[in-house]
């Protein structure tokens, strides 16, 4: 605006407030939603918080003072092997593609990463269904965890791929000229000078895996009770959110509004993680995924 | 590396090999499971495509107990609510997009602070999208959109029926909110990319904020903006738990927005684990191959885009 003159016909003028007014209009309608819900959730989700609801399994319909115990210990279980199995795929993808990165391979892989980054994730449901699930006879902790790394794969891998492209080229030359191979130069001082940028797309990665509900549907199933074994049917928070928020009982619905509130804590709290230790740096990859 | 040959370790050289292997095969099975995914789902969906074949794309009946199924109310009901989305959705990432690049020069923290909070949105789980949705804006919809848009528009198709909340337009809302990180994070960053001559160009001839934003940025981001619209709309379609919750999980094919209806991905989240019969769940796999390969195609259109928009302005996206 520091630029209209007094030349400028009204028009011109009248038609550049309106559209500045009309961006404004645009961030308002943006961030409304962000804060209602988290209101939404706070407000109705804070009644239900209490120790037991931490500690006690669920409860039948009537039956007071159930708790979301199981499925917090499985979302923890799922994740936690989900992320076994891709933390080393994605490292070692996003390592090749930063390091090699004029192979055609690379050019491949990474597209082929970008494309499964924004996958649906209900399609990898039904691989894992197929794959998993009808290869055991169950619904299982490890089907959901497989189901998950896949999801997490992708975003470690882009993550992995920037933060290394980001340590600066003169640390490789530094280290190459004092004769040190390259398997170490990549191995001590490209990963260890880019690892916080590692540990963000990690925490993403596991940010968006808690959160992660239409493959676990046709893989973990949920269970009202503690799962034996990898093998039997598990609970996990977005799960029970839910089950809990389609039925028809009151009681459960205020439960589904708890374990909202606990997931996104959760997240929240990622994130901002995420946005303290590295800030804006991976920004858009997160936004992207 | 090649004085490792004279270095008298040639260990070294050994070792660079066997990295390059190690991380080479993280790559391969990146390509591999997208390879492996393909074909299980073309297996798994082959019972339903021996018996259905191509008309099941065009069938408008889905009938678990005759056995009868057809694809076209979950199509429609995927392109609908997307579409819908795009509509509204996409307007207003741009205006963020806009904002934060334009007009929040000279004011970092703010931009920062607003453009993290849009980006939360995109923290936020979809299934906490859904609760939101069936219990606090489908109500508000139903009573103070849909109702009046009825009353006095009930003539047009689009509005006819009665307003139930749980239908085609609270879906394509709560999708719109979804996609808006996503659309306005990438938009964005094409914006920023952008080079400042095409700005000063416009200012230095007397231009208004507007009319360089709309004659000397839109049009050069174009492609790019246009990819990034075209991953908004893979998201939407891809998106299953929110709208699950909020569409009312009808097989209909219906013009009224009013309806309840069915996505792709939502008929697969609902019904799968209780299909009792092969056929039953070949052809929700198979409805899962046609998702499968819409998102796809969709994201390698919106990838071409941005790689295109990234090398004319030699910023990665």
């Amino acid at each position: 605006m520091t630029t209209t003159s007094q030349s400028i016909a009204g028009r011109r003028r009248f038609t550049n407030q309106a559209m500045t007014a009309l961006v404004y209009l645009a961030v308002a309608l943006a961030l409304t939603p962000l804060l209602l819900i988290l209101g939404e959730v706070v407000v109705r989700g804070a009644p239900v918080l209490s120790l037991s609801f931490f500690t006690n399994l669920p409860t039948p319909v009537g039956v007071p003072g159930g708790g979301i115990a199981n499925a917090i210990l499985g979302t923890f279980i799922m994740v936690g092997i989900g992320s076994l199995i891709a933390i080393p795929i994605g490292v070692g993808a996003g390592v090749f593609f930063s390091e090699w990165p004029e192979s055609r391979l690379s050019f491949l892989s990474s597209f082929m990463n970008d494309v499964l980054a924004e996958f649906p994730s209900i399609v990898i449901g039904i691989f894992v269904y197929i794959v998993i699930v009808l290869a055991t006879h169950t619904f299982s902790a490890l089907a959901g965890a497989v189901a998950l790394s896949i999801i997490m794969i992708p975003i470690v891998a882009r993550t992995t791929e920037e933060s290394l492209k980001l340590v600066p080229r003169s640390l490789r030359e530094a280290s190459m000229a004092l004769g040190v191979s390259r398997w170490k130069t990549v191995l001590r001082v490209v990963i260890s000078t880019g690892k916080a940028g590692l540990f963000t797309g990690i925490l993403l990665a596991v940010a968006r895996a808690a959160g992660e509900t239409a493959p676990l549907i046709l893989t973990a199933l949920g269970n009202t009770f503690y799962a034996k074994n990898l093998l039997e049917p598990t609970a996990a928070m977005p799960l029970l959110i839910y089950v809990y928020g389609i039925s028809p009982f009151a009681d459960w619905q205020a439960k589904a509004w708890g374990a909202a509130l606990v997931l996104v804590f959760i997240m929240l709290a990622l994130n901002l993680l995420v946005k303290l230790t590295v800030g804006r740096r991976f920004a858009n990859v997160r936004a992207e995924n | 590396m090649g004085l490792n040959k004279y270095s008298g370790r040639p260990f070294l050289l050994k070792g660079d090999q066997a990295l390059k292997a190690v991380v080479a095969a993280a790559a391969v099975a990146i390509i591999s499971l997208l390879a492996l995914l393909a074909y299980e789902l073309t297996i798994g969906s082959r019972l339903s495509i021996d018996k259905f074949g191509l008309p099941f794309i065009a069938g408008t009946t889905w009938d678990p107990v005759h056995q009868i199924f057809g694809a076209l109310p979950f199509i429609y009901g995927t392109l609908l609510t997307s579409g819908l989305a795009l509509l509204i959705g996409l307007p207003i990432s741009i205006g963020v997009a806009v904002f934060l690049t334009e007009k929040m020069k000279s004011r970092r923290t703010t931009a920062y602070l607003i453009g993290t909070m849009v980006e939360l949105l995109a923290a936020v789980p979809s299934v906490i999208y859904g609760l939101w949705g069936l219990f606090f804006l489908s109500p508000i919809l139903r009573d103070s959109v849909e109702t009046p848009l009825h009353k006095y528009l009930g003539f047009v198709p689009l509005f006819a029926g009665t307003p139930f909340g749980l239908d085609f337009f609270t879906a394509g809302i709560i999708l719109a909110i979804m996609i808006i990180p996503t659309i306005s994070a990438v938009s964005r960053n094409i914006l920023n990319a952008v080079p400042n001559s095409q700005r000063e160009a416009m200012y230095s001839i007397g231009a208004t904020d507007w009319e360089v934003i709309r004659k000397g940025i839109l049009p050069y981001a174009r492609s790019g903006l246009f990819g990034a619209t075209i991953l908004g709309l893979g998201r939407a379609v891809g998106e299953t738990m929110a709208v699950t919750m909020v569409i009312g999980n009808t097989p209909r094919i219906s013009a009224s927005l009013f309806s309840g209806g069915y996505t792709l991905s939502s008929v697969i989240a609902n019904e799968f684990t209780e299909a009792p019969a092969a056929i039953y769940i070949s052809a929700l796999v198979e409805l899962g191959l046609i998702l499968f390969f819409v998102a796809l195609a969709i994201n390698v259109f919106a990838r071409f885009l941005l790689w295109r928009m990234s090398r004319m302005t030699k910023v990665k996206l």
